[in-house]
């Protein structure tokens, strides 16, 4: 870890004033401190958010929730209105990490946090993600956890976060507030960028752009949950993840929204797969056509092959679970 | 004042058994729990030396060619660096269990990537992390080095061979055979405390507080990497936060932190950071195995083959024992057996959790259920049909075996009768399955001293250079010297870690407990001589309780019998001809239900049970919660464990905590452990055997047979992660 110089933002200004001027901002810093050890990321100046009142979770107008940056994983988790309205983000964040983890992270935080690829963590290794340029040693090394959608041939990291993937099935934006006092709205396709040729561009937000809150939609109706496939029951980042809201009227599915993690350099979603199932009545037949559009250009390299019959498994289980009652 | 003890004939008299104070097999809590779990137990890196410095140190990033710290001047002058140092005498990678030298040596070439080639010392530790982060590391004229285990050169290990009968011809005329072949990956000790010491020097003799687990060679290998006489060389290792086999042997940081102290003048503390622990300790050998069994109609075995290919780097002698136990477990009459070592330039393989049994018992176990299901016979009925008479080999007896019982009761208290059939239960998307598998492990006794004072206010006091690696030293040596004293347990202080204390075994190997601890029951039984010539009477008819001597129909306590004096007496035990003469081994079985999801084919323990017969239980908590770790760590090698190596150099991927997957609490169901008693005359005269690494040697089959039994899917690489088992379903 290098020197670092240590700044605690006053007000939200103050905090997206430092941030354009080279600070990192630090919020839980269960992601960035690690990263920080280990230097993958040696920041100059710290700017520390704890302070501002980012940490409610309050509703909005029109029935849904804005949560705020600093509202910690365990707290969103257990929120009453969570766990009753929007249950698939609360599986989600609970099968993320661990306890003690989850009591220190953040929301803001949890969105933005980078990716455990082996690779971008050895400074001994190519990364396209830490050192543009510098080639990416993960393609032909151990990448049975890396990405099989949305890759480029500069980088295949997968976005590690659970709880973002509840938060792309549900629609979830983000609220940013930028350096200067603007603020804008993105949903979370508009927020994260794929790789392409510029793997280190993670997100859309501009330097100083802090993440002020969360705002999920009103709830809607149908079923919902969070499938976790990963490697041991608990404290293992997705292999693969499903959340799925369904809703089925007279024995044909009316709302499909589908976001996957553990596939892809960010969370998910392939609206095509929702046309497929909306409309028609729930089959298997019809599960199998939606995992192949799902994974029509899906790109293992090696190790991680599984993911695509993986995912294919799990998609079909999960639209199974979720539409039980309409096919008995 | 030394009392010597030689295992030459079996230790038929079984003296504990007459002793009054009921201390030895009582679940007695480990004394110094109350200090870990506080806090206050000092751990080597834990230490507050006056004037310390850190070290970090550097590794190679590379597996070959000569090391040149391209920008050291740049990195000696960053804020606070005192010192950035590449010695000749530096460690290539760690020594191996009892080896009591040094291993290979020096900082100028890379052999494998991860090779601790240089350490930087600072004032902070934050400031020599840094700077060791700075230094850039070349190497030159390396070009990459064989990493594969498939294609690498390879030596026979002609002393391992075995050939006896015609393992062919049996094969031929067999009714039931199996030929199969097994992997198993690398795995890595893992302990949660990683090496760490610190080095301070007064003069010419050198202080190390470290983290080791067999001081008396530990001592020896440091002096020896130094150029120093022994004498001058002292361990402290009071509080091992688990080693596992990593610790076995010394380390690199102990040499670093040694040569840099030196240097500086300073007290100077190094501890590994985790992707060093993982990247330059010791790992398990990666296994090929390949076992064949041949039987008749009934299941009797008249064939057994087992080959198999291990791997280390280039100069180490050690190979991963896997066909240890296949050598005694089970009849027949025509046995092959042959061992090669891939010479390969990943990290050094050594000792890891019950090295040999571990992987060798598990995958014989596989192979066995194999057969089971080839034959249509119940597994443990298999087993039961092939426990031989004798050494298949030798033609040796075996000393104390409940190994018929471990499987008859384990069965009975696990429900085994109501194993479904191949793919026959399902619940929900859970496929159930049972499995079930044998233990075994070999017994061994090594020298080991301890000296037993008797105070003049009836106390005792312990003390040997014996390690307590987490496993329950401090309260076992605690109960045989109460027993055998006729003290309670809060009167004996037991004092461990230190060579100027007197050398014991160390622990590893199973062996411990019951060396260690014959130790102090040896000098434990000369004190009662002496008491016994001061009362004038025959030890026999002394009976010692709660700090009072019964004899001749009067009592008295002990302060009167000692009027003022202390007692001292030095035990120190060999082992004998008993080693030799029989067949020493520990045994048991195992029992897991499992539940493999049926669409993305995760696998969850329900339920595990594990019945193990080693002697004498010294202590039931103690002894109880070893085979549960053994059983969790078989739960880690059926379904998560496995270090993972880059193709292309042979660093290891995942080297932390987070990816490399030991299980954790939501892996590890409700275990079961039945303790069988049993006195093993020949093993030591304590009549207890070592049961420390029992647990795991071959319960990770017993999880895989139950994803057979599951669902028909038979994985034959561990381990059995879900993209295996999605495979064959
Ligand atoms: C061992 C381990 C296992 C884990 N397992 C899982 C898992 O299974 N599933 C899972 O989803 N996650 C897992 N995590 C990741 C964990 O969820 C994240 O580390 C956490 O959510 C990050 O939140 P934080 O507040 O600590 O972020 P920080 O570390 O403080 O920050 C992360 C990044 O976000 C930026 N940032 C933070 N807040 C804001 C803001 N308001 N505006 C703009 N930028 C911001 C920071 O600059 C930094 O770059 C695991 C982590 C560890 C260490």
């Amino acid at each position: 870890m290098r020197p670092f110089e240590y700044i605690r933002a006053q007000n939200p200004n103050d905090a997206t004033q430092s941030a354009a001027d080279g600070a990192i901002i630090i919020a839980g810093g269960t992601n960035l401190l690690d990263l920080m050890k280990l230097e993958v990321m040696a920041p100059d100046a710290l700017i520390d958010i704890n302070h501002l009142e980012l940490n409610q979770i309050e509703e909005t107008e029109n029935g849904g929730l804005r949560i705020g940056a600093l509202v910690t994983n365990s707290e969103l988790a257990n929120d009453i209105r969570v766990r009753r309205n929007w249950p698939v983000l609360s599986r989600a964040l609970l099968a993320g990490a661990s306890g003690q983890l989850r009591n220190k992270a953040t929301t803001g935080g949890n969105l933005l946090q980078r990716t455990r690829c082996l690779y971008f963590y050895d400074r001994a290794m190519a990364c396209n993600k830490r050192e543009p340029g510098s080639g990416c040693a993960a393609r032909e090394g151990f990448n049975r956890i890396l990405a099989v959608l949305g890759t480029s041939e500069h980088c295949i990291a997968t976005h590690p976060s659970d709880m973002a993937v509840a938060m792309r099935a549900l629609g979830a934006e983000v609220e940013t507030l930028k350096e200067g006092g603007t603020t804008r709205r993105l949903d979370l396709d508009e927020l994260y960028l794929l790789p392409g040729d510029r793997p280190d561009r993670e997100t859309v937000l501009e330097p100083g752009e802090l993440i002020t809150a969360v705002v999920l939609p009103a709830p809607v109706e149908g079923r919902q949950t969070y499938r976790k496939v990963r490697d041991r029951a608990s404290y293992a980042f997705a292999l693969v993840s499903v959340a799925g809201i369904l809703k089925i009227e007279d024995g044909r599915i009316t709302r499909a929204d589908l976001a996957f993690g553990g596939l892809a350099p960010k969370p998910w979603r392939d609206t095509q797969v929702e046309a497929i199932l909306v409309g028609n009545r729930p089959t298997e037949e019809l599960f199998e056509q939606a995992a192949d559009q799902l994974l029509a250009e899906a790109q293992g390299l090696g190790d991680n092959d599984f993911k695509l019959p993986l995912a294919r498994r799990t998609l079909v289980s999960v639209l199974t679970e979720l539409t039980q009652e309409a096919r008995i | 004042m030394t009392e010597h003890f030689k295992m030459d004939a079996p230790a038929t008299d079984r003296r504990l058994d007459d002793m009054a104070q009921g201390l030895v097999g009582a679940p007695l809590d480990r004394p110094e729990g109350p200090l870990k779990v506080s806090g206050t137990a000092t751990y080597a890196n834990e230490w507050q030396v006056d004037g310390m410095v850190h070290g970090v140190m550097v590794r190679a990033p590379t597996n070959s060619g000569r090391i040149v710290l391209s920008n050291r001047d740049e990195v000696a002058n960053l804020p606070g660096v005192l010192s950035v140092i590449q010695d000749e005498r530096l460690l290539r990678n760690p020594a191996q269990g009892t080896a009591n030298q040094a291993p290979v040596q020096g900082a100028q070439h890379a052999a494998y990537v991860g090779q601790l080639i240089a350490v930087v010392v600072a004032e902070s530790f934050e400031q020599a992390r840094h700077a060791a982060q700075s230094l850039q590391v070349v190497l030159e004229n390396g070009e990459l080095m064989p990493v594969d285990p498939v294609t690498a050169a390879v030596e026979a290990q002609e002393d391992q061979a075995l050939d006896q009968g015609d393992l062919e011809g049996a094969i031929t005329g067999a009714a039931h055979s199996v030929d199969v072949t097994y992997t198993t990956p690398s795995h890595s000790s893992s302990p949660m405390e990683p090496h760490a010491s610190i080095a301070s020097w007064d003069g010419d003799d050198l202080t190390l507080r470290g983290s080791y687990q067999m001081l008396k060679y530990n001592r020896n290998e440091l002096a020896d990497a130094l150029g120093v006489h022994p004498d001058r060389v002292r361990i402290i290792s009071p509080y091992v936060g688990g080693g596992f086999g990593s610790k076995l042997g010394l380390a690199p940081e102990a040499v670093a932190a040694a040569i840099a102290a030196k240097e500086l003048g300073r007290p100077v503390s190094v501890a590994l950071q985790r992707q060093q622990v993982y990247e330059a300790t010791m790992r398990r050998s990666e296994t090929s195995q390949r076992v064949r069994l041949a039987a008749d109609a009934e299941g009797r075995l008249n064939g057994l083959g087992h080959d198999a290919r291990v791997s280390n780097l280039p100069g180490e002698t050690f190979a991963e024992p896997v066909l240890q136990a296949s050598h005694f477990l089970y009849a027949g009459e025509n046995r092959q057996m042959s061992m090669e070592l891939a010479r390969l330039h990943r990290l050094c393989a050594g000792s890891v959790r019950a090295p040999g049994e571990a992987v060798g018992v598990t995958v014989l176990e596989n192979a066995m259920d194999e057969l089971a299901h080839e034959a249509g016979i119940d597994p443990v009925e298999l087993r039961l049909r092939n426990i031989p008479e004798k050494d298949p080999e030798s033609g040796k007896e075996f000393s104390s075996r409940r190994f018929r019982d471990a499987l008859e009761s384990g069965a009975r208290a696990f429900g085994w009768s109501k194993r479904p059939g191949v793919m026959e239960r399902r619940e929900g998307e859970w496929l159930i399955g049972y499995g079930m598998a044998s233990a075994a492990r070999i017994n061994v006794l090594m020298d080991s001293q301890a000296r037993v004072a008797l105070q003049p206010d009836g106390r005792a006091r312990v003390e040997t250079d014996m390690t307590d690696i987490g496993t329950g030293t401090y309260a076992i040596l605690g109960q045989i010297a109460g027993e055998m004293l006729g003290l309670p347990r809060d009167r004996i202080d037991v004092v461990l870690g230190d060579t100027d204390l007197p050398p014991a075994a160390g622990s590893g190997g199973s062996w411990g407990a019951t060396s260690s601890g014959t130790s102090v029951y040896v000098a434990c039984q000369a004190i009662r001589r002496q008491l016994a010539e001061r009362l004038e009477v025959e030890e026999q008819d002394l009976l010692l309780k709660d700090g009072r001597v019964t004899y001749a129909n009067q009592t008295k306590a002990l302060g009167d019998v000692l009027q003022g004096d202390e007692i001292v007496k030095l035990g120190y035990v060999q082992p004998g001809d008993t080693s030799e003469a029989v067949r020493q081994a520990t045994f048991g079985a195992y029992f897991a239900e499992v539940a493999v999801h049926a669409a993305s084919g995760e696998t969850r323990v329900r339920r595990m049970h594990g019945s193990f017969a080693a002697g004498r239980i010294l202590n039931a908590k103690t002894a109880r919660s070893q085979c549960i770790g053994g059983m969790t760590f078989g739960i880690g090698m059926a379904l998560t464990e496995e270090l993972a190596f880059d193709p292309r150099d042979g660093h290891v991927a995942n080297h932390n905590l987070a990816e490399y997957h030991i299980p954790v609490n939501a892996d590890v169901p409700q275990l079961t452990v039945e303790l069988l008693e049993e006195r093993d005359d020949w093993a030591s005269p304590l009549q207890a055997k070592g049961i420390g690494e029992l647990g795991i040697c071959g319960a990770a089959a017993a999880i895989t047979n139950g994803i057979f039994n599951a669902t028909g899917v038979r994985v034959r690489d561990y381990p059995a992660t879900l993209d295996k088992v999605i495979t064959g379903m």
